[in-house]
């Protein structure tokens, strides 16, 4: 079982917009590390006639037919939003200066 | 921004095979979304078709549309694709306020289509494309940036999103590199979208409008050195929405990654944006940061395991494959195949066809649309389907031709009244004033008038002298503005004279 190095924590951290202090990488780093060794274990279990489950229900093609439903109203939408303009989601700045 | 050489498209072939990636969207026409039950339909108020599964609310669950699944099945079939016998949905993570889900669900490693061609023509030579998959996934929402010089997302102060758009569904069509093309590479990226265009506007299965983003192409590009069988970095151009603009993304990016391997320079792999009004690319970074999507099954749907009755039984619904009905076509209509070969150039073949079904003959159908309508379309620079023109309008033109109403140079004026939106061809004639005088009436008195300043020419006809039977009709025709019907003003004219 591979180690999961502090660098590939801070990138997770970046990819989950979570902004970690280097005193917390060093602290949650070898946790996750114990998490992935106990998921490993699992992999123990499993044999290669066992398909990855990613549904805990054997089941397919649950599906709807194509039919309209009603829509909230833009205010129902929207109650919720800190900012809106125009009955329109308003959001921070994404990118900043080219 | 740094100066970059665009070296001249013949000498960048010269030196360099391209190799090309497309990656086509289609939305699909269904009622509604891919997991909900909001209206899909184009242009509504902000936010007034959102539901909380498309607001990506907690607690919300997605259904997959049958539709949505039945279109996909039978897109995959008609590209001679595989269909998946058992695929899921995944999650594609990434932060980025047109999903509010935080995730777009899409399709990862198992796409429900994959492994399948299409055979495209350009200038009489066939090309076969390669599909590596087509997959099921949504839209997003739609986001305005505000603040900052350009409207653009760099230097805004702050966007706004309309999240209608999200969660229509979307097929996401991916070919593999298309290798050998050469000089022709622009040209087969878009008769590839093109031919791909008709294909769904075929099936049915979406709108198929380009200029309102219901098919949109990104387009992957690299150079290698000729003769090398290693390819290229690429680049990402996103969102090309036009086939025109296809054609001039290829031809662009080719020459400016010509310019940075000349230099010895590298390519860099990014995302490029398409401006139509320039024609050229530039560098757009703003998913630079988030190329790691962690893709991961989507736990809230269940696989998509289509049985093979339901396969075969959409196969049976396929429209005719758009080769055979091209030679079909061609063999009905008595084109040669030098007209054909203009005809399927100019994208014509769909709208002569609708010409032909409203009463219209395949040659006059074919005149209008390939000689005087695309020359109208390229001085616009939009596609010629785009003209501003319907063939149901070409074949009321027509008929009116046919009809002795007008000739074929006073059509040309009513094509003009069309394209400005002055009504139905009868009342752009009416408003114009085009009609044909085929009143005897005003053509006597022209021909008098036209025989009394030219007793010459008179006399010159009446000596047998039948070619100068044109001057006369040439004062005719002046006389009544181009609006003499002709066959009728030289029966006049040879009657006058006692012939």
């Amino acid at each position: 079982m591979p180690e999961l190095s502090r660098d590939e924590v801070r990138h997770l951290a970046d990819l989950a917009r979570i902004d970690l202090s280097d005193a917390e990488l060093d602290h949650l780093a070898p946790q996750l590390n114990v998490i992935l060794e106990a998921v490993a274990s699992i992999q123990g279990v499993a044999g290669d006639d066992v398909a990855a489950t990613s549904h805990p229900i054997p089941m397919t093609n649950v599906f709807r037919e194509d039919v309209i439903r009603p829509s909230l109203t833009p205010a129902q939408a929207l109650a919720m939003a800190p900012a809106t303009e125009d009955d329109k989601f308003s959001v921070p700045r994404i990118l900043g200066e080219e | 921004m740094a100066t970059e050489t665009i070296v001249p498209f013949d000498k960048a072939l010269a030196a360099y095979d391209p190799a090309m990636g497309l990656e086509v969207h289609v939305e699909l026409n269904t009622n509604s979304k891919m997991f909900c039950g909001c209206p899909t339909v184009f242009g509504g108020e902000p936010n007034t078709q959102v539901c909380p599964t498309c607001l990506g609310l907690p607690g919300a669950m997605p259904v997959v549309n049958a539709k949505a699944v039945e279109s996909a099945i039978r897109i995959g079939l008609a590209l001679n694709c595989e269909i998946a016998e058992w695929c899921r949905f995944a999650r594609k993570n990434y932060f980025y306020p047109d999903m509010p889900k935080n995730f777009q669900t899409s399709q990862y490693d198992e796409p429900i289509a994959f492994e399948g061609y299409m055979d495209v023509e350009v200038e009489g030579e066939t090309f076969r494309v390669d599909i590596e998959r087509a997959h099921m996934e949504e839209d997003t929402g739609k986001s305005t940036h505000v603040g900052g010089a350009t409207g653009r997302i760099q230097g805004a102060d702050y966007s706004l999103v309309d999240y209608n758009r999200a969660g229509i569904p979307l097929i996401e069509i991916v070919t593999k590199p298309i290798l050998g093309a050469g000089e022709k590479a622009p040209l087969v990226a878009k008769a590839y979208v093109a031919q791909l265009r008709d294909l769904i506007v075929a099936l049915g299965v979406s709108d198929a409008r380009m200029d309102q983003g219901s098919i949109r192409a990104d387009v992957n590009l690299s150079l290698a050195p000729k003769g090398s069988d290693v390819l290229g970095t690429r680049s990402e151009t996103k969102n090309v929405n036009s086939l025109r603009s296809v054609e001039r993304a290829v031809r662009f990016e080719i020459g400016r990654h010509a310019g940075i391997l000349n230099e010895g320079g590298k390519v860099v792999q990014e995302t490029r944006h398409f401006h139509e009004d320039t024609g050229e690319t530039t560098s757009g970074r703003e998913k630079s940061d988030a190329e790691d999507y962690r893709y991961f099954p989507e736990p809230d749907l269940v696989p998509v395991a289509p049985s093979r009755e339901w396969v075969e039984e959409l196969r049976g619904t396929l429209p005719e494959n758009p080769t055979a009905k091209k030679t079909r076509l061609q063999a009905e209509y008595g084109f040669t195949d030098l007209e054909m070969r203009d005809v399927w150039a100019a994208g014509a073949l769909p709208l002569i066809e609708a010409t032909v079904v409203a009463g219209t003959t395949p040659q006059a159908a074919r005149k209008w649309w390939v000689a005087d309508l695309l020359r109208r379309a390229n001085d616009a620079g939009v596609e010629l389907a785009e003209v501003g023109v319907t063939p149901a309008q070409v074949a009321a033109v027509q008929a009116l031709v046919d009809a002795k109403t007008i000739n074929d140079k006073l059509a040309r004026q009513v094509f003009d009244g069309l394209i400005a939106g002055e009504g139905t061809p009868e009342e752009i004639i009416e408003k114009r004033g085009l009609a044909l005088v085929s009143d005897d009436g005003p053509l006597i008195a022209a021909i008098d008038d036209a025989l009394a300043a030219q007793p010459d020419i008179a006399d010159k006809i009446r000596g047998g002298n039948m070619g100068a039977i044109g001057a006369i009709m040439g004062a005719v025709m002046k006389a009544t503005r181009g609006q003499a019907d002709a066959g009728r003003a030289r029966e006049l004219i040879l009657e006058k004279l006692g012939l």
